[in-house]
């Protein structure tokens, strides 16, 4: 059911864990089937200089935290907001119909994680 | 890699007799049991011995036997069978919450048509009361159905009072006995119910072949109409490869109960002290004695249920779950909501179901594959606590 890219970024996860002094926090729940998600960011001149991850989720939604948060490392802020939903299911080569609404919870994850540092930076 | 079959109330394997038994039928012996000559004759005696075979495992005659395509259709034929031929008497049905979906959803289809159905609610433990049950018979109810045994938690139910209740007040009974058979004892007197379904596949036969046991002198309304097969009761050529192969199931299985049941006991309780006892914050589904033989379901804290499974899978174990994640609907387990359990612990539920050829090694690696698979999803997890 699933394509070999997310069971890959689902075996061996990429970025998993917490950024102590994070810049910024994305905390997002998945209203559909109730699951949760959490990125963590790093942000050093404008650029995402590292991001983490922690899901408690599927198979589909543990690959695409994990896949958002490589395509997102290295990134600026910009370039991050723009990642979208359909990027992420694309770049794990599809995801089951029933399973589209998990790549929601990784991009909406990121996006608010950066949301968090933005407002952060603004009150600084 | 370990190759570790633990879904067996999703199905089984043919046990290699069965399909023996089945091979000349779809061979040599591929006559219309309508047929009168010899090829037809040879269908018509295959057919005839497993109506018997079938019979004597249930303690019933041959003559109430009425193969079916398998649980699904038997359910449907007790429930809108019934509920037509007597909708002139009474238009009101009893069953349970945590019925399978061949009976919830044919009830629900049955609402839409006329008909009122009151969903008994059980307890923590998946038990239902059978004075609940009792009390919601009406003047106008015609039929009761509940489940011998629950296909995810394996909780048994009191049938045999639910029957005598039932009866006091000549209101006929039907129980899903699909999951039961070949489990703990299924005898349709001992059980006092009108009508029983069974499925060939849960009892190591093919898929695609069941029956509906119906008491002499308990009537029905056609549902398949044709050329009269099974007595009227249900149209179409008999499938004689999947009759004779559950037909030998069922002996099998009444041959083999005993052994069967107190091995898969064994394994149950063995894996159920070992889970308890290695992982913390997992929790035992269902009831701890009124409980089928094989099964074996847990919720584990903070970890979701979709990915436990396909890491399990990973390291060559099959098992399954009731988390939203992996129902089409996305909505978590009926059965599992009816235990008053939430939804973020239902995501955490496994459910592993032993069969007869599963061994005590193979209990051992799951048990360890399980505390690693969980210990590494807990890590991962946003909501473990930190300690
Ligand atoms: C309790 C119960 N009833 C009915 C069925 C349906 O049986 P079948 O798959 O033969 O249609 C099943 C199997 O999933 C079951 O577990
Ligand atoms: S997280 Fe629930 S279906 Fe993917």
């Amino acid at each position: 059911m699933y394509s070999e890219k997310v069971m890959e970024h689902f075996s061996n996860p990429k970025n998993v864990g917490e950024i102590e002094d994070a810049d910024g926090i994305g905390e997002v729940g998945n209203p559909t089937c109730g699951d949760m998600m959490t990125i963590y960011i790093k942000v050093d001149d404008g650029k995402l200089t590292d991001v983490k991850f922690k899901t408690f989720g599927c198979a589909a939604a543990i690959a695409t935290s994990s896949m958002i948060t490589e395509m997102a490392l290295g990134k600026t802020i910009e370039e991050a907001l723009e990642i979208s939903r359909d990027d992420v299911a694309e770049s794990l080569d599809g995801l089951p119909p029933v399973k589209l609404h998990c790549s929601n919870l990784a991009a909406d994850g990121l996006h608010a994680a950066i949301e968090d540092y933005l407002n952060k930076s603004k009150s600084n | 890699m370990a190759k570790i079959y633990m879904d067996n109330s999703a199905t089984t394997k043919p046990d290699p007799e069965v399909v023996s038994a089945m091979l000349p039928y779809l061979n040599e012996y591929f006559g219309n049991a309508s047929s009168l000559h010899s090829f037809g004759q040879e269908a018509a005696e295959a057919l005839n011995r497993s109506r018997q075979q079938v019979a004597d495992l249930l303690g019933a005659q041959p003559d109430e036997i009425i193969f079916t395509s398998g649980g699904t259709e038997s359910d449907n034929l007790a429930l809108k069978g019934t509920a037509y031929l007597k909708k002139n008497a009474g238009k009101h049905i009893i069953t349970s919450v945590v019925e399978h979906p061949a009976i919830l959803d044919t009830c629900r289809n049955l609402q839409k048509n006329g008909f009122k159905v009151t969903y008994i609610p059980v307890d923590d433990q998946g038990l239902i009361d059978p004075h609940d049950v009792e009390d919601a018979i009406i003047d106008d109810t015609i039929l009761i159905s509940i489940m011998h045994a629950n296909n995810e938690i394996g909780t048994i139910q009191p049938i045999e009072d639910i029957s005598r209740l039932a009866h006091e007040k000549g209101v006929l009974v039907h129980t899903d006995a699909v999951q039961s058979i070949g489990k703990i004892p299924v005898n349709v007197d001992d059980l006092g119910v009108d009508m029983l379904s069974l499925s060939a596949h849960k009892i190591h036969g093919p898929k695609g072949v069941g029956a509906l046991f119906v008491r002499k002198g308990t009537r029905l309304e056609t549902l398949v109409h044709g050329g009269g097969h099974e007595r009227g009761k249900r149209s179409g050529t008999e499938n004689i490869p999947g009759i004779v192969g559950l037909a030998k199931a069922a002996e099998l299985a009444g041959q083999r109960l005993e052994k069967d049941a107190s091995h898969l006991a064994n394994l149950r309780d063995a894996a159920i002290t070992k889970i308890l006892g290695s992982i913390p914050e997992s929790y035992l589904n269902g009831h701890p004695t009124q409980r089928l033989p094989n099964n074996v379901h847990f919720r584990f804290s903070y970890v979701e249920g979709e990915s436990l499974l396909i890491m399990l899978n990973m390291k060559g174990v099959a098992v399954s779950t009731g988390s939203a994640c992996s129902s089409k609907s996305l909505e978590p387990s009926h059965v599992l909501s009816a235990l008053g359990i939430p939804s973020e612990q239902i995501h955490g539920s496994l459910r592993i179901t032993l069969g007869r050829a599963n061994t005590m090694d193979e209990v051992d690696y799951v048990v360890e594959n399980l505390v690693e698979t969980v210990t590494k999803l807990r890590a991962m997890s946003p909501i473990t606590p930190k300690n």
